[in-house]
């Protein structure tokens, strides 16, 4: 079966809510760019934290831990966000949807927040 | 679901109408899995935050995770991470108009989930025999 692909000019800014296919393209390339970094990240995650607290302490803070962790959880805490607005958009209507929503949104961000936080303190040594 | 739906005319067939396949199978787990690495995020950036707050809290949470209930959450979270991955390179093939035809589809689903559960096994394998991972945090902690 050959599907058709649709020309992006018919979709874009369509639908009830104006956002044409933002969440679509937002959702495939954080899954690209996990699909990545959730190797790289397991990886070095995994040979640090054998060596304990002072081991993850030092890929923490190198640039380079650094940077994977910074990209791997703000990639995650994007996709995530979306994803779960499907699901909510999905099964749940009315007040409920709005507040589901907002609070995905809320943990999303202090989630993400929290680990920049964490990741900036680790690497100055605070 | 809650909208009080009063048109006669049929709904769509779901869940309770369909023959169980596993396309259905992966469809539904990719949510689930979704769903539960929500979760999961959680638990990744109270390690982060633990370990910005220092050795003693960073090890209490590793006192927590390494208890049998820890590990089970953790082997679930990892399970859930691998299919949610593969399954998900499925969907990213499905968008650029590759393998959707009927006995494509079936295959590859059964490989993602066959794949997930090997993954998994394989990096716990090797976080505890190959690295010496948990016992190793279990000392840090006692």
């Amino acid at each position: 079966m050959r599907v058709e692909p649709t020309a992006r000019k018919r979709v874009t800014g369509l639908g009830s809510a104006h956002h044409g296919v933002g969440h679509y393209i937002k959702q495939r390339v954080t899954a690209i760019a996990l699909l990545v970094l959730i190797p790289l990240f397991l990886f070095q995650f995994l040979s640090s934290f054998t060596s304990g607290y002072n081991g993850v302490m030092a890929w923490l803070g190198s640039p380079f831990g650094a940077a994977i962790t910074f990209l791997t959880v703000s990639a995650m805490v994007v996709h995530m966000r979306l994803g779960l607005q499907t699901v909510i958009e999905d099964y749940l209507d009315g007040p409920g949807r709005v507040v589901a929503l907002l609070l995905s949104s809320f943990f999303a961000l202090v989630l993400w927040l929290i680990a920049v936080y964490a990741l900036i303190k680790i690497s100055f040594g605070g | 679901m809650s909208s009080g739906w009063s048109d006669p005319r049929p709904l769509s067939p779901f869940t309770s109408v369909w023959r169980w396949h596993v396309t259905m199978l992966t469809s539904i787990l990719h949510r689930a899995a979704g769903v539960a690495l929500f979760a999961g995020v959680f638990v990744l950036v109270a390690w982060l935050a633990a370990a910005a707050e220092g050795q003693q809290t960073y090890e209490k949470l590793m006192h927590i995770m390494a208890s049998w209930p820890g590990r089970l959450v953790l082997f679930g979270f990892t399970l859930a991470l691998c299919f949610h991955l593969l399954n998900g390179v499925r969907y990213l093939l499905w968008d650029s108009g590759h393998g959707f035809e009927k006995g494509m589809a079936n295959r590859t689903a059964w490989i993602a989930i066959l794949l997930s559960l090997v993954l998994t096994i394989a990096i716990w394998v090797t976080a505890y025999w190959g690295l010496d991972l948990l016992p190793n945090q279990l000392q840090g902690a006692g």
